[in-house]
């Protein structure tokens, strides 16, 4: 799944949801019965992954975004990962 | 965690608590149907009048304000409150994420658009069975072709088809037929449940366990399916814990993270925690919900370990568990403190052991699956809960 081409969209999977918990001090994936507490860099991924943004705008929106540069493998690597489990699907 | 006393030695101090994450509203116990397994308490009937809405909509409040994100609507039929609607919206524009269980019976077509407009996340639709026949006979009505529509109209206003299937001595030989019906409808995740011993479950448990060879059939009927179907349908296939060795972590401890608020208000920590003896439930009608999270005798009961007795208490397994299930402990031996009996370090054990051994030998074609009666959940069956080993009533 690593080799995901840039003009990919993911998007939160349908019947999930995303969204910033102030009481826990992160972004929580809500799902049936369970929730996945993200960390920093995963939740900053996810809150970028709306359907409209491809790969790349997401890789280069984080790279502005903190002020980095270097970042396409490693969000590549979690967006394939993210796939996996079903949190994110992708849209044409 | 510790703290230092004056004499210098240190003494455990409870882990800080954390919001109740979990929040389930068991709206009514009104439900069209009669399930056999249902885990609502036996003597529901006698339960007090239903919070109005004004109170439902309070409790959704005050429970976001602490952090709860994840909200079940349940019953009974939470279909059968005319204002779903208006407690939806309500946790919706809190910021719940909501899940709808439900057995589908009134989820009309302007029902499911208004739930949907209002901000439902999720609908879990439950089935006895893939026949008509059998979903007829265990929930002692006719739903089941209404069932396939509710399905039609799940998918077709955008929500994932899930559905839970309650598995049983009665169907669990039927696991591959159920799957199949489970993909015509389109289902993308399935979960097995197999029946836990509970409520009307609890009752009528002589004839609803099954024996390790059902268990063992339909596992491997779920796994060939599974296959089959790799990557388009998830399949959870949950084995009852009569047949484990050590208990489950029921609620990942009673107080952590989980609240249910019966229909009349009652503020539980686990969903069947009614009939511990001695826990004086706290009421929402009564106190604020943080009061009763975190203040409640309730609540605090069986939080941390010192409640604990042996094996758990010297057990390196018990922050793992918390000593499996309170409820069940208190089922099967008479005591809730006592090591839920489902671990092979429980001293009974064999009361385990020997609900299996009956199901193994009733289970056979010439058995006695007839010597029991089941008890359909109805108003007219409503009675207090029993207790002890299960093999002497009815």
């Amino acid at each position: 799944m690593t080799d995901l081409p840039d003009t990919v969209k993911p998007a939160i999977s349908s019947g999930l949801k995303l969204q910033w918990e102030a009481a826990q001090d992160a972004h929580v994936l809500l799902y049936p019965e369970g929730m996945v507490k993200l960390n920093g860099s995963a939740g900053a991924i996810m809150s970028r992954c709306d359907g409209a943004r491809t790969l790349a705008d997401i890789v280069a929106d984080l790279e502005r975004s903190y002020g980095v540069t270097g970042l396409a493998a490693d969000v590549r690597a979690f967006v394939a990962l993210a796939l996996e489990k079903r949190w994110l699907e992708l849209r044409e | 965690m510790s703290a230092a006393t004056p004499g210098g030695a240190t003494l455990p101090t409870a882990p800080a608590v954390g919001p109740p994450l979990w929040l389930l509203l068991e709206l009514t116990y009104r439900c069209p149907l009669h399930c056999v397994f249902c885990y609502n308490p036996t003597d529901f009937a006698r339960t007090g009048a239903e919070l109005p809405t004004a109170d439902w909509l309070r409790v959704l409040r005050e429970a976001r304000a602490l952090g709860a994100v994840q909200l079940g609507l349940s019953g009974g039929e939470p279909l059968v409150r005319e204002d779903l609607e208006v407690i939806v919206a309500e946790a919706h524009a809190l910021g719940f994420y909501i899940n709808l269980i439900t057995s589908g019976v009134g989820l009309t077509r302007a029902r499911i658009a208004a739930l949907k407009a209002a901000g439902l996340d999720h609908i879990q639709l439950s089935f006895q069975d893939s026949t008509r026949e059998m979903n007829d006979f265990l929930s002692s009505t006719r739903t089941f072709e209404l069932k396939a529509q509710v399905a039609a109209l799940i998918r077709e206003f955008g929500y994932p088809m899930v559905l839970n299937v309650v598995l049983h001595r009665l169907n669990i030989d039927h696991v591959a037929e159920i799957l199949e019906m489970a993909e015509a409808l389109g289902a993308q995740y399935v979960e097995l449940a197999n029946t836990q011993y509970y409520g009307w479950a609890w009752l009528n448990r002589e004839q609803l366990l099954p024996s390790r060879a059902q268990l063992e059939r339909a596992e491997a009927a779920t796994q060939r399916f599974r296959e089959r179907v790799a990557g388009r349908m998830q399949i959870y296939f949950v084995v009852p814990d009569y047949f484990e060795t050590r208990p489950k972590p029921c609620m990942n401890g009673l107080g952590s993270v989980f609240l249910a608020i019966a229909p009349d208000g009652t503020a539980m920590p686990c969903h069947a925690a009614r009939m511990l003896p001695g826990l004086d439930l706290p009421n929402v009608r009564d106190a604020p919900v943080r009061t009763i999270w975190y203040e409640s005798a309730a609540f605090n009961r069986f939080r941390g370990e010192a409640w604990m007795k042996e094996p758990c208490r010297s057990c390196p397994e018990r922050s793992k568990d918390f000593g499996g299930c309170r409820c069940q402990a208190y089922l099967l031996t008479g005591d809730p403190d006592n090591t839920d009996p489902v671990c092979e370090l429980s001293p009974q054990h064999a009361l385990v052991t020997a609900a299996v051994a009956r199901a193994e030998s009733a289970a056979r074609p010439a058995g006695g699956a007839r010597e029991h009666v089941l008890i359909f959940r109805d108003h007219r069956t409503s009675i207090p809960v029993v207790t002890g080993d299960g093999s002497g009533h009815r």
